[in-house]
């Protein structure tokens, strides 16, 4: 039987791939962030699950303005990097779960949480850095993915609510799969950032610290952050954070952190990384 | 198009609502045609002839060739989709936020460095809070 062992968060921005990309990890600029993923990355090649199932959101580069899914899971065997402007990064493809992905969604939409499936599915940076950050450059990634994407680009983004009892679902859903599988659940972005407009550098180390010890203890509580107060106090950007709420709901009732990591900056962006085990 | 005052009450931000996808459709579409090669040589050769081949109103056209992000925003372009266009002109996130905040990419750089921008009177225009 499949189990959740632990789950992941993590900021995905782009100028981290870049810099992984371009041998800038050691920079003064950048050596303070990577030395934050350093506990992590030793643990991670100690307790590597077969699977991650990553919970991102893709940056207008699978899905245009034609078809806005608010939740998507990927059931291919392999997704390719996406061309994001400046060429695709040097990453390798992505392994999928095919069968764990196609359980996932039959378990999910039978729970009546409606993802679209998507069978062929280009991803960016929002799944590649976690990728890059947590296993460092493998000539081949060492997991295999189960993609889900949400929708957090246009107005309406599901409520924060909506994505823990998701999350919840896919708790249930991994455990009911018959094989026997290590799963990790990672939930990316965040934390705050305004990445537009006048306001664009937003950064707001306040409530993104009680959201990291919210996460924590007290997820439930969470659920109640409406759109507004995201969009006000973490930034235009800031409202993935509610990804992070996926991977939290499928870990179950109590967690044991692991390790707790908090940066400012990368880029316009306030990076928070937690490492948790299951129970 | 105001149908949300609480959204207009946020200083310095545009939300990417239903209506401005709408507005912002076929610019946002050209954007992501960035993402071949071959349109970015295209589109690098001769930008008003690219820009003419999709249906854009002049003031998007416009707001494209300045790379005037904030114009770009306030006809409909979405800042993920706009990022097609500044990777085609090798820039970053943080050059892009600096051209909507005008700042130098320096200050902007400086500013982030030193914590970035406080939520401290930005986060409601009527509660000047």
């Amino acid at each position: 039987m499949a189990r959740i062992t632990a789950g992941v968060t993590t900021s995905h921005v782009p100028a981290i791939g870049v810099a992984i990309d371009r041998g800038e990890t050691t920079t003064d600029y950048w050596a303070p962030l990577f030395a934050g993923y350093e506990w992590s990355r030793k643990w991670m090649a100690e307790n590597l699950p077969d699977v991650v199932v990553l919970v991102y959101n893709d940056h207008a580069s699978n899905f245009s303005l034609e078809v806005i899914p608010t939740f998507a899971i990927g059931c291919a065997e392999s997704y390719q990097v996406a061309d994001e402007g400046f060429g695709p990064r040097p990453v390798p493809e992505v392994p999928g779960h095919a069968d764990l992905s196609c359980h996932l969604a039959e378990q999910l939409i039978l729970e009546e949480f409606d993802l679209t499936v998507v069978n062929r599915l280009d991803v960016d940076h929002g799944l590649t850095v976690p990728l890059s950050l947590l296993f460092g450059q493998p000539e081949v990634w060492p997991v295999r993915v189960v993609p889900i994407a949400v929708n957090v680009v246009q107005y309406p983004q599901p409520t924060g609510r909506r994505c823990y009892e998701l999350g919840k679902a896919i708790g249930r859903a991994v455990t009911s799969f018959p094989e026997d599988l290590n799963v990790q659940v990672w939930g990316t972005g965040g934390m705050s950032h305004q990445l537009q407009g006048p306001r664009a550098g937003l950064i707001n180390p306040a409530f993104d610290n009680a959201f990291l010890d919210r996460i924590i203890d007290d997820p439930e509580g969470l659920t109640h952050i409406a759109h507004l107060e995201y969009l006000r106090e973490a930034g235009s950007e800031g409202v993935e954070l509610i990804m992070w709420l996926i991977m939290r709901g499928a870990l179950g009732e109590r967690v044991t952190p692991l390790h707790r990591f908090y940066h400012v900056p990368a880029s316009n962006t306030a990076v928070g990384h937690l490492v948790l085990e299951a129970g | 198009m105001v149908e949300r005052p609480d959204f207009e009450d946020i200083p310095g931000t545009t939300v990417f609502t239903a209506q401005r996808s709408r507005q912002g459709f076929h610019l946002n579409q050209f954007c992501m045609s960035l993402m071949k090669p071959q349109n970015r040589a295209r589109f690098k050769a001769d930008e008003r002839a690219y820009l003419d081949e999709w249906p854009l109103t002049e003031a998007q056209k416009a707001a494209v060739l300045a790379r005037d992000y904030n114009a770009a925003i306030a006809e409909g372009g979405n800042i993920y989709f706009l990022a097609k266009i500044f990777a085609t002109d090798g820039k970053s996130f943080a050059d892009a936020a600096a051209n909507m905040t005008g700042m130098t990419p320096e200050a902007y750089r400086e500013m982030m460095l030193h914590g970035g921008r406080s939520p401290e009177g930005n986060r409601s225009i009527k509660e000047g809070r």
